[in-house]
């Protein structure tokens, strides 16, 4: 009796753990039934991060969000809790009669593009992969994320005071090295502009979740006299640790300064929700073209710096970043997505 | 029949168990404004109303019938594998490496990489077992630990170069010579695709769409194995009596601690083909960051015990448990009601047949009532 006492507190106790493991954060799921002014149905499939996540996936579906208060476009997203539900997913959707499903992150890619093959009657669209073959019916999204840290590298630059800044990426791709070139050039710019010598830190954590290894290597770098930082994956841990010493610190992709109002000096933003809002638009226009490729930067308002920057940026360094946004519009500067681009920069200052 | 006989069979309380599950899950959809019955209906519609739904469940049913196997084999024996879910990561990591960089024909392939991923994982449970039987280290602590332990091996590994497939978070695909897929690589060519799309009957839908893969036929075959290992052999008996009664075991001439070892590293090897035939037979056919667990392991758990602890209950209670995983996102999508609120009811399922004994003292007090009037 005793033992079968035993072994039923540790199974409550083992399923509590179960529970706790995966009880994620509740979704508002929210996808209005019977709201159906137009007959467009637009699914989105969300990484493991799901739609609360503070990043991407929350981007994305809020773009959807602005679809269907302005037009009434039906919206609906799915969870995808490990890598093996994305496919199960996007059958689902299929099934459901989804004019467009959009899929989020390279980890997607392949899936889509199969998912594509498959099914030539629908639309899909994947953020953040450079597809070397697209399907048809499918469109890839690109930021340059070079031009938005390009400008935050500026403002950095500017805004030294130990001349000594700090770059802080999750692990090196072609997509983590747009934010480090674009900011080094920046800070390199400002240099050139004021005359000053400013040395860049640059670590990686190898890895897109470690805070704790993300604060480490931030205290160092503040405690070294680096006295701006832009971290790029696991930021909280930078965050935390700008505040807890008082420096300041560079956001990226989404707006988060309420979370460090009086450090966080500016965000290299990524509107994941633009792209989403804009293309899925084109679709229910009429004006949707398959098989490409699209890229957003500062031109199509797809990056950028956070608006109202103002607080902690001095208004005379604004107004020259809005004069080095027009020219990187206008195409005289170019600001640089990888290392040989790096190298090429520095030589036309 | 008896009612008091009725509700000791383990069947009813399953019964009894899911269908309190199910009213407390429609009670909280009442709750937050939703119609019940049109999310159940969802559920079975998104399970049963095409034979490609179905396939879906048996598929996500592979790894969790296995994991609880493995809880099993370990708690006949006395041990609790709170491991199953660092086990199946060992599977799944030498799966991965054997898969990726080593190349065999087809066919051959697949086996050299379920029995390298079954034999890693199966010493790594040896190892549990001797740290248990030699220094006293309880399974738990020392599974949780490895658990935590092969989570961030995987994840360091795939930031390696070698193993670390370039801009992606993942590691390279095994070879499709090792794919366990039904119809592996023809039905992703442009002719498979013709073919099986063109048919227009629904089981060519259901092998076009899915990854309908040969590890159910495994994961079956173990179980019977499993079975008849403990119904009629001696080292079945042996192994379960370590369990049942460890200082009887030990007077009566058992190797005890031998026992201990085996049961364990049969268990961990279960686990590891778990790990193992998701890689083969799943795709993407890599490994990826994981931030958290995937909780196979603690699945695996809550399969056993619906299975009440029967091998061949396991196939069942796994296929179960699946249905409701898998249909919870029929639920979100059709209805908006979160899909959490299917693990809800699969948490209230098991803990109603934790404590089954529950529906008896219900029972007995009604009866007393009844005698009194």
């Amino acid at each position: 009796m005793k033992k079968t006492r035993l072994m039923a507190t540790m199974i409550i106790i083992a399923c509590i753990f179960a529970m706790g493991c995966s009880g994620k954060k509740k979704g508002d799921a929210d996808s209005k039934n019977g709201d159906m002014k137009d007959d467009y149905n637009f699914g989105l499939v969300t990484g493991e991060g799901g739609v609360n996540d503070q990043g991407f996936n929350q981007l994305a579906w809020e773009g959807y969000k602005r679809l269907q208060d302005e037009f009434g476009y039906n919206v609906k997203y799915l969870e995808s809790k490990q890598e093996s539900d994305y496919g199960a997913n996007l059958d689902k959707f299929a099934d459901e009669g989804m004019n467009m499903i959009w899929t989020l992150g390279f980890t997607m890619k392949d899936i889509t593009v199969n998912a594509a093959k498959m099914n030539p009657d629908l639309k899909y669209g994947n953020i953040d992969s450079v597809c070397e073959q697209i399907a048809d019916n499918m469109v890839s999204v690109v930021f340059r994320a070079q031009e938005s840290t390009f400008l935050t590298g500026y403002i950095a630059g500017r805004m030294t005071e130990t001349n000594h800044v700090g770059f802080i990426g999750a692990m090196r791709s072609e997509v983590i090295d747009q934010f480090e070139y674009g900011f080094r050039a920046g800070v390199a710019y400002a240099a050139k502009e004021t005359g000053k010598e400013i040395d860049v830190d640059i670590q990686y954590t190898e890895s897109f979740t470690d805070t704790a290894k993300n604060k480490s290597i931030s205290t160092l770098m503040y405690s070294n006299g680096v006295d701006i930082i832009l971290p790029c994956g696991a930021t909280l841990g930078s965050i935390e640790a700008a505040k807890e010493m008082n420096k300041y610190v560079i956001g990226i992709d989404m707006d988060q300064r309420h979370l460090a109002p009086n450090q966080m000096i500016t965000v290299a933003m990524k509107n994941v929700d633009v792209a989403v809002y804009e293309i899925t638009k084109e679709l229910a226009e009429g004006t949707f073209e398959g098989g490409t490729e699209h890229s957003f930067g500062l031109a199509e308002g797809g990056v950028g710096i956070a608006p109202h920057s103002d607080n902690l940026v001095p208004g005379e360094v604004l107004k020259e970043v809005e004069e080095i946004s027009d020219r990187i519009i206008n195409g005289s500067i170019l600001p640089p997505k990888d290392e040989e681009g790096f190298e090429a920069f520095l030589k036309t200052l | 029949m008896n009612m008091e006989k009725l509700i000791k069979i383990q069947l009813t309380n399953i019964i009894l168990a899911t269908v309190v599950g199910f009213i407390l899950g429609g009670i909280v959809l009442v709750l937050t404004g939703y119609n019940p019955l049109e999310a159940y209906g969802a559920l079975f519609s998104g399970i049963f109303s095409k034979p490609k739904y179905i396939a879906q469940v048996v598929i996500k049913s592979t790894p969790i019938i296995l994991t609880g196997l493995s809880f099993l084999v370990a708690f006949k024996s006395g041990l609790f594998n709170m491991g199953a879910e660092g086990q199946y990561l060992t599977g799944s990591i030498v799966a991965a490496i054997v898969g990726s960089k080593l190349d065999f024909p087809g066919g051959i392939h697949f086996l050299a990489v379920v029995v390298s991923a079954v034999t890693a994982s199966a010493l790594l449970g040896a190892v549990i077992g001797i740290l248990k039987t030699k220094w006293g280290v309880n399974e738990v602590i020392s599974c949780i630990m490895f658990n935590w332990f092969l989570l961030y091996l995987n994840n360091y590994l795939i930031t390696t170069p070698w193993l670390k497939k370039p801009n992606a978070e993942a590691s390279y695909e095994i070879h499709e010579t090792a794919w366990s897929l039904v119809a592996g690589k023809w039905k992703t060519t442009e002719k498979g695709i013709a073919a099986l799309s063109g048919s227009g009957s629904p089981f060519a839908e259901m092998l076009l769409r899915t990854d309908l893969n040969y590890g159910i036929v495994i994961a079956v075959i173990v179980a019977v194995i499993i079975y008849i290992l403990y119904k009629k052999t001696t080292t079945g008996y042996r192994l379960q009596s370590v369990g049942a009664n460890i200082n009887a075991s030990r007077l009566s001439g058992i190797p005890v601690e031998k026992n201990i070892i085996c049961a364990m590293a049969l268990s961990a090897a279960i686990s590891g083909l778990a790990g193992a035939l998701t890689i083969t037979g799943m795709m993407p056919h890599r490994l990826s960051q994981l931030r958290v667990h995937e909780g196979y392991g603690f699945s695996g758990i809550a399969v056993a015990l619906i299975g009440a602890n029967s091998p061949i209950g396991c196939i069942f209670s796994g296929l179960f448990y699946s249905m409701l995983e898998y249909g919870s996102s029929s639920i979100q999508s059709k209805t908006g009601a979160a899909s959490e609120i299917m693990d809800l009811v699969i948490g209230t399922i098991i803990f109603f047949i934790a404590i089954s004994s529950l529906f008896r003292i219900v029972l007995k007090k009604k009866k007393g009532e009844s005698k009194h009037e």
